[in-house]
């Protein structure tokens, strides 16, 4: 089991004239299941392609096609119904959601209504200050994407594009269990992380493969739901945490000032940094759902169900718990969890070493280098491997943990095996007794002064240890450096 | 020999094996047979030179004793299938100049048998009628006149044209496809055998779709040898068709074979209903007499939930069209307004109110309306409880018999224009023949007679679900006592 995680939280209050506000949000995002082809047809999902060179009759609706469903992003879908800890229903079926639009060429979506292949479901976020909380997963469903309509090529005219039409979605659906827009940025990460390391989505959101819409409304604390809000259009994290922010405010004032929410759908306007009506729960589209009569209801095997289930990774929360085990903090575990290169690239890093050493050798050696350079871990110029050799050398002491930064330096910039690097460039720690203490006795006899001060103040022993330091290249033990100075300079052992 | 225009289908494929008759002498007379027979608008496009390619190709493959079950044997195709390269409308004007760049599987199937097409059959817009006047492309003249008269009747619909070029010996057999009736209404009155197969027997994929749930492909022919042959050829599993079935395709012509003796026909009770015609009463009758005397045994049957059938079909069908009719929207393909249109909406309203006709429009608003949020309830999902309750008649009938006898039309073919003004008056044309769509089951429609006035009756069996073997010789049986030999008087033809 992970973390322990809790559903009475207290929740992030916000201010109002008339009193503290709850803010209450439950997201539906659709993320692109990652395929070679698309939900219906045997069309590439590849992203990037040249307009329109990625349809099949049946993507552009032509007269007489049928859709047949890709079995691969079934499995997709049910992987990731397993992966968020949800009922897998053995039976589903595909509605047709119907609505004229340019970039919809067979006048209807296909989607699931009624009875989606997911249902309930629970998703652990953590938050900054190492808690964690249980976010309530309400349903996941399969649906092809849109085409794109492009507005901008032509003086007069609007294009379509259809290489987008067809491909599967996810579209994910939370309950309002999210208390502030911190957690629905939680959520969306651990989410992310989730479908990343099942490999059912690369939860790219620049290029669209994963995509929220945010229902946010306001009650006073515990009181009974406010009406929501959908807001369409949130496209990346920051824009979430905006969206949120700016809507609560919005329905606050409202109420605040005698007026009530109308339910609508709101587009979110990212250069503004405000959101806007798109239209009212009147102006609402009638879809007219119905099951699409050319596709059978989908009927899983529970024994297919089972091998998938079997198939799983370690996912983030289980990982997470046993880098806890293994004596790293909650914080530590969910960094290094959140993405799976880089829990994978500590795990190699820690192989048979510390496992808290190998944490702060990467957060604090490799992530600060990356961070610098603009790389991400999968780029990372030196190996874990090859961290895994340092990290063991300092703890066997053949190398002091200066030395060892400047051999990650070196490294990262020249390349080669560390241990010959240290073999060959002399950077052993030393811990030779002899040769400290001939370092020991040149120090003392170029500051004799300074042998008579630290007598008198013990704690001036560290600048003798600086300069043993020095006249070795820091290469001296520092530990045995300090046992010789007490012992040559009679010191007490100090607590 | 025989003017090889009137031979069946079967005896022309004897000619052609045995090589009295060569596929290319065939083809021209029947050519020739088309040209001369315009005035009956039976056909929209004629493949002339195509059909004579063909059957060069054909006389090849004859010559070295190769070819398939319908090699050389030139047939009419209903517009509502795709066929690559050549223009196909569904009868409808938003199709325009539509020509498709793929085939229907059935269309595939024929030609993978050898056959030779000869063109393209008019039919109701969509497939919507039974008289065959709601074709954009005109009206089609039924070769059948009643004794001593020059009035123009219907040849039936949405099959109209294929019924019509069957009769009038335009071709040797057509295809045609039923979703209320299309196949055995127009058979019926036009003095030719028309079966529905089971639904899934054959695919879907490339026939323009009306109502998916309903829609079947099926041959309209003028002996039931000839449709056992056809159906053998059109049927088959097709993994791009998600609602075709995995059943293997018999040998029907074999099982024509055999006798009735033992076979239990099922009279439904429910099927003699008021306002149909004496006529029609007395032949179900002298069938049921025909089939005793050849050793069957008659059971009274009831299917309760008939009357129901008219109403579900008229919601369950026209919800469908609706979606199905939706990609007709100007953007990629068939008839866009050229008025002047200020928005995607505008583009839409003329495009669609310009392409499609009255009778399509009529029902694509009544699928809307029913499927709309606050009356799908009371009418979609009512519906579907119907269709359920039908369905179920049946399998009770079918504990007590194997093959069920009924009318086929409540009457003979009509005048052109006497039923265009009275939507309901058209509706009950399908009253005998809905009922087996709706529970998905085979039905034949076989020549029985003919009416005072001297036109042609049929009666229809139905069969349970992949029994079209025993449907078919049970017609057979029905067919020999009638040894219905009549065929229309030559009136149409030009020199």
């Amino acid at each position: 089991m992970s973390a322990p995680a809790s559903k009475s939280m207290p929740s992030k209050l916000i201010k109002g004239q008339t009193g503290d506000w709850e803010v209450v949000i439950g997201l539906e995002v659709h993320a692109q299941v990652l395929s070679k082809s698309k939900l219906f047809s045997g069309a590439s999902t590849e992203f990037g392609a040249e307009p329109n060179s990625q349809v099949s009759f049946v993507d552009a609706g032509m007269p007489g096609m049928l859709p047949v469903i890709n079995e691969k992003c079934v499995e997709q879908a049910v992987r990731t119904g397993l992966g968020l800890k949800a009922k897998i229903n053995l039976s589903s079926v595909f509605d047709r959601k119907n609505y004229f639009y340019p970039d919809l060429p067979q006048g209807y979506q296909i989607s699931q209504y009624k009875n989606p292949i997911v249902g309930e479901g629970e998703v652990t976020i953590d938050l900054k200050d190492g808690e964690s909380r249980l976010v309530g997963i309400e349903r996941l469903h399969l649906e092809q994407d849109a085409g794109k309509s492009l507005h901008d090529q032509h003086p007069d005219n609007s294009y379509v594009d259809l290489n987008r039409s067809g491909i599967a979605l996810m579209e994910i659906v939370t309950k309002p269990d999210m208390r502030s827009s911190e957690e629905a940025a939680a959520f969306l990460r651990k989410l992310r992380a989730i479908v990343r390391y099942l490999g059912t989505c690369d939860g790219n959101m620049d290029e669209g493969s994963m995509r929220a819409d945010v229902n946010v409304s306001v009650r006073k604390p515990n009181g009974p739901l406010g009406t929501r809000c959908e807001i369409k259009n949130v496209n990346s994290m920051r824009f979430i945490a905006q969206a949120v922010e700016y809507e609560a405010r919005r329905q606050i004032e409202i109420i605040e000032g005698g007026g009530s929410i109308r339910q609508e759908t709101r587009l979110y306007d990212s250069r503004q940094g405000e959101t806007r009506s798109m239209r009212s729960k009147e102006e609402a589209h009638d879809y007219r759902y119905f099951p699409d009569p050319d596709l059978l209801p989908l009927e899983l095997d529970a024994a297919w169900v089972a091998e998938i289930e079997k198939s799983l990774p370690e996912l983030p929360d289980e990982k997470k718990s046993r880098f806890m085990r293994l004596g790293l903090s909650a914080y530590d575990a969910s960094v290094l969890v959140a993405e799976r290169d880089l829990a994978d690239y500590y795990e190699e890093l820690a192989k048979g070493v510390d496992a808290k050493a190998a944490a702060n050798w990467l957060n604090n050696e490799i992530l600060g280098r990356l961070n610098r350079d603009g790389l991400s871990i999968a780029q990372a110029p030196v190996g874990a491997a090859a961290n895994n050799a340092i990290v063991a050398m300092i703890s066997d002491k053949t190398i002091s943990g200066k030395i060892a930064k400047d051999l990650l330096d070196i490294v990262w910039s020249e390349g080669g095996d560390p241990r010959a690097i240290v073999e060959a460039r002399g950077l052993r720690q030393v811990t030779d007794t002899g040769a400290i203490d001939a370092a020991i006795e040149a120090v003392i006899a170029a500051n004799p002064e300074k042998v008579e001060e630290v007598k008198a103040k013990p704690k001036l022993a560290a600048w003798f240890v600086g300069q043993v330091m020095k006249q070795t290249g820091g290469k001296a033990n520092p530990a045995a450096v300090n046992a010789a100075l007490k012992l040559r300079l009679n010191l007490p052992d100090e607590g | 020999m025989n003017d090889p225009i009137s031979m069946t289908l079967a005896e022309a494929r004897d000619a052609l094996k045995t090589r009295k008759l060569s596929s290319t002498e065939l083809t021209a007379a029947l050519v020739r047979s088309v040209e001369q027979s315009r005035s009956l608008n039976a056909f929209v496009t004629e493949t002339p030179d195509r059909a004579m390619a063909m059957a060069a190709a054909s006389d090849g493959r004859l010559a070295k004793g190769e070819g398939g079950a319908l090699e050389g044997l030139p047939l009419a195709i209903k517009d509502l299938f795709c066929t690559k390269g050549v223009k196909t409308t569904a009868g409808s004007r938003i199709l325009g100049n539509f020509v498709p760049p793929y085939e229907s599987t059935v269309t595939q199937n024929l030609w993978s048998a050898g056959a030779v097409m000869l063109g393209k059959t008019n039919m109701d817009e969509f497939a919507m009628g039974s008289s065959n006047e709601t074709s954009a492309a005109g009206p089609v003249f039924n070769p059948w006149r009643a004794t001593n008269s020059n009035a123009n009747l219907v040849p039936g619909g949405s099959s109209g044209g294929s019924a019509a070029a069957v009769a009038g010996d335009l071709c040797l057999a057509a295809i045609g496809t039923d979703t209320g009736g299309s196949i055995r209404q127009p058979a019926a009155v036009t003095g030719t055998v028309g079966i529905k197969p089971t639904y899934g027997r054959c695919s879907r994929f490339g026939i323009v779709a009306f109502a998916s749930s309903l829609d079947q492909a099926g041959p309209m022919t003028k002996t039931v040898r000839d449709a056992a042959i056809m159906l053998g050829s059109m049927a088959s599993v097709d993994p791009r068709d998600s609602t075709s079935v995995d059943v293997p395709v018999p040998d029907y012509e074999k099982l024509l074979e055999g006798g009735i003796r033992g076979l239990r026909i099922g009279i439904p009770k429910e099927y003699r209903i008021d306002g149909v015609p004496a006529d029609i009463g007395g032949l179900w009758d002298k069938g049921a007499a025909w089939l005793k005397a050849q050793g069957a045994e008659i059971v009274e049957v009831s299917l309760p939930h008939t009357k129901y059938a008219l109403p579900t079909y008229y919601i369950v069908a026209p919800a469908e069209a609706s979606s199905n009719l939706a990609r007709y929207d100007g953007v990629r393909f068939g008839h866009r307004t050229s008025a002047s249109i200020h928005d995607i909406t505008e583009l839409y309203e003329k495009s669609r109110a310009e392409g499609f006709g009255a009778e399509v429009q009529r029902r694509i608003l009544i699928g809307t309306y029913v499927l709309s949020a606050g009356y799908y309830d009371a009418y979609y999902a009512r519906a579907q409880k119907l269709r359920t309750l039908i369905k179920r008649d049946f399998d009770k009938a079918f504990e007590r018999c194997d093959v069920l006898l009924t009318p086929a039309t409540p009457g003979p073919a009509f005048g052109v224009g006497e039923k265009t003004s009275d939507p309901v008056s058209m509706y009950l044309n399908d009253v005998f023949t809905v009922t087996v769509n709706l529970a998905g089951l085979p039905g034949l429609s076989v020549p029985a007679g003919l009416t005072e006035s001297g036109l042609p009756l049929g009666l229809q069996l139905i069969g349970k679900a992949f029994d079209e073997g025993t449907v078919l010789r049970a017609g057979l049986a029905i067919e020999q006592a009638a040894d219905f030999r009549h065929k229309p008087a030559n009136w149409w033809r030009s020199a």
